[in-house]
């Protein structure tokens, strides 16, 4: 019992260490990925193809490989002196940066088939009406483009909790890597693999949670097409 | 006098001339209809007169000033562009309601934001519109639980709503089932004599006919013919008028 109730506590700990991460990464690639979604839709066009190139490498490589490279290539470049160390959460700040940055990307992507998708004629209604084109965004387009992203941001979003394990790369130390310290011996416990497994209950238990909000979302915006 | 004054008005898609040359006047309360067959150039007509194209060459002109010249449009600044384009109002074909909004909050929207009048003056306006175009027990209701021409008369009550000094409709008929065409119709009609300067893009002889003050007979991006509907119904004289009504009617 005294066991159990350990080896829970260390996976509470590492699932908000997970929860952190995923919080701050939907805070921060929610709005950054609309911004790179206009880059990428800009009439301008060094601007939309630099953008597009970005999405490609990022969404071209792993992101346990980005992980890898914004911890310690900062450091390799200063020639030793991580700048990453001048945060005592150094590890959960690189982590922040590399999945912003990642599912930024993604985000941009499904913001831009929501926003191409609202028929051109909403567009001109607003016009003809006298909006400016920020009032026609914010009036008319924004939530028409909430409505279509729906379903395809529940799942990146989804996609996103279990990613954040990814992060263990570079030690942080979330979930997963909380279970998996039960094999190796961690707070005078060692050699047992159920907290390992346990884990995907944190994981489906919160994803249950997440559907079930996505599914309100989707029912009250059901009013329109 | 006239309220419109359109002159030599082109148009390209690329190498396609779609308007060429195109001048016409229209007087205030007067409703004119633009018949054609498709491609003639009658909806790029309009929406070049809501800016929604932009002419290459002419100008237009309400009330004696210059609200566009087709030389330095792209000189003029969003805020004059947005000021200049509500002298115009337009239907469109396919009501582009905003499906989110409730039937009031469609007609109420562009005057909140524009803050002409206070919101209670909006509000009343509104109620009376919505009650003109005979739809006061559907006005909480969304769009997406109205026919089509409901919607129609919605869209309809939405543009009056900013007082347009002319108000075009862009083939307004034409996305309905037939039965539903008639109430459209008894809207568009209704609103004839109250002061409303119309220019009705249509399909529909008989309505233009009964209707219309002046048409005007577009083929090939040109004014083939204009007149009374007496004479462009009664008595057309070029052979491609005789043909497209023969075709129409």
């Amino acid at each position: 019992m005294q066991e159990f109730l350990t080896v829970i506590d260390a996976l509470n700990q590492g699932f908000f260490q997970t929860f952190k991460l995923f919080a701050i990464t939907l805070l921060g690639a929610l709005p950054l990925g609309l911004i790179i979604s206009f880059g990428s839709m800009s009439k301008f066009k060094p601007l939309s193809y630099f953008t597009k190139t970005v999405v490609w490498v990022i969404r071209g490589t792993p992101l346990m490989l980005q992980l890898f490279i914004i911890y310690y290539v900062p450091g390799q470049l200063s020639g030793g002196m991580s700048p990453w160390s001048a945060f005592e959460d150094d590890r959960f700040i690189a982590s922040c940066v590399a999945f912003i940055i990642n599912y930024a990307c993604y985000f941009s992507e499904i913001y831009r088939g929501g926003i191409q998708g609202v028929p051109v004629g909403q567009k001109e209604a607003g016009e003809v009406l006298g909006m400016t084109k920020s009032q026609i965004f914010f009036k008319v387009t924004l939530l028409q483009m909430v409505k279509r992203i729906v379903p395809p941001m529940s799942n990146e979003i989804i996609t996103l909790t279990k990613d954040t394990s990814l992060a263990r790369i570079i030690s942080y130390q979330e979930i997963i890597w909380a279970g998996y310290s039960f094999i190796k011996g961690s707070r005078g416990i060692s050699g047992i693999v159920w907290p390992l497994f346990f884990t995907g209950l944190y994981y489906l238990v919160f994803n249950g949670a997440l559907t079930l909000l996505f599914g309100y979302i989707e029912k009250k915006l059901k009013h329109f097409n | 006098m006239a309220i419109l004054e359109v002159k030599n008005i082109k148009k390209c898609f690329g190498k396609t001339e779609v308007l060429k040359d195109i001048s016409f006047s229209l007087n205030k309360g007067e409703v004119l209809t633009i018949i054609g067959s498709s491609g003639s150039g009658k909806t790029t007509l309009l929406r070049c007169l809501n800016f929604l194209e932009f002419a290459e060459n002419g100008t237009i002109s309400v009330r004696d000033k210059i609200v566009y010249d087709g030389k330095n449009h792209k000189k003029i600044k969003d805020n004059e562009l947005r000021e200049n384009r509500l002298h115009f109002g337009l239907v469109f074909q396919q009501f582009n309601l905003f499906p989110q909004y409730t039937v009031k909050k469609n007609v109420t929207l562009a005057p909140s934001l524009l803050k002409r009048n206070t919101p209670e003056e909006i509000e009343a306006k509104a109620d009376s519109l919505i009650k003109r175009v005979g739809l006061e027990e559907k006005k909480d209701n969304y769009p997406a639980t109205l026919s089509g021409g409901q919607q129609q008369r919605v869209a309809i009550a939405r543009a009056l709503a900013l007082e347009p000094d002319i108000l075009c409709f862009d083939e307004p008929t034409s996305a309905l089932d037939p039965e539903l065409t008639g109430e459209v119709l008894k809207v568009i009609r209704s609103l004839k004599g109250h002061d409303s300067t119309m220019i009705v893009v249509t399909h529909e002889m008989q309505f233009a006919k009964e209707v219309s003050d002046r048409v005007i007979f577009m083929a090939d991006g040109k004014i083939e013919e204009e007149g009374t509907p007496e004479e462009v119904f009664g008595n057309p004289k070029s052979e491609r008028l005789k043909a497209f009504l023969s075709n129409s009617l």
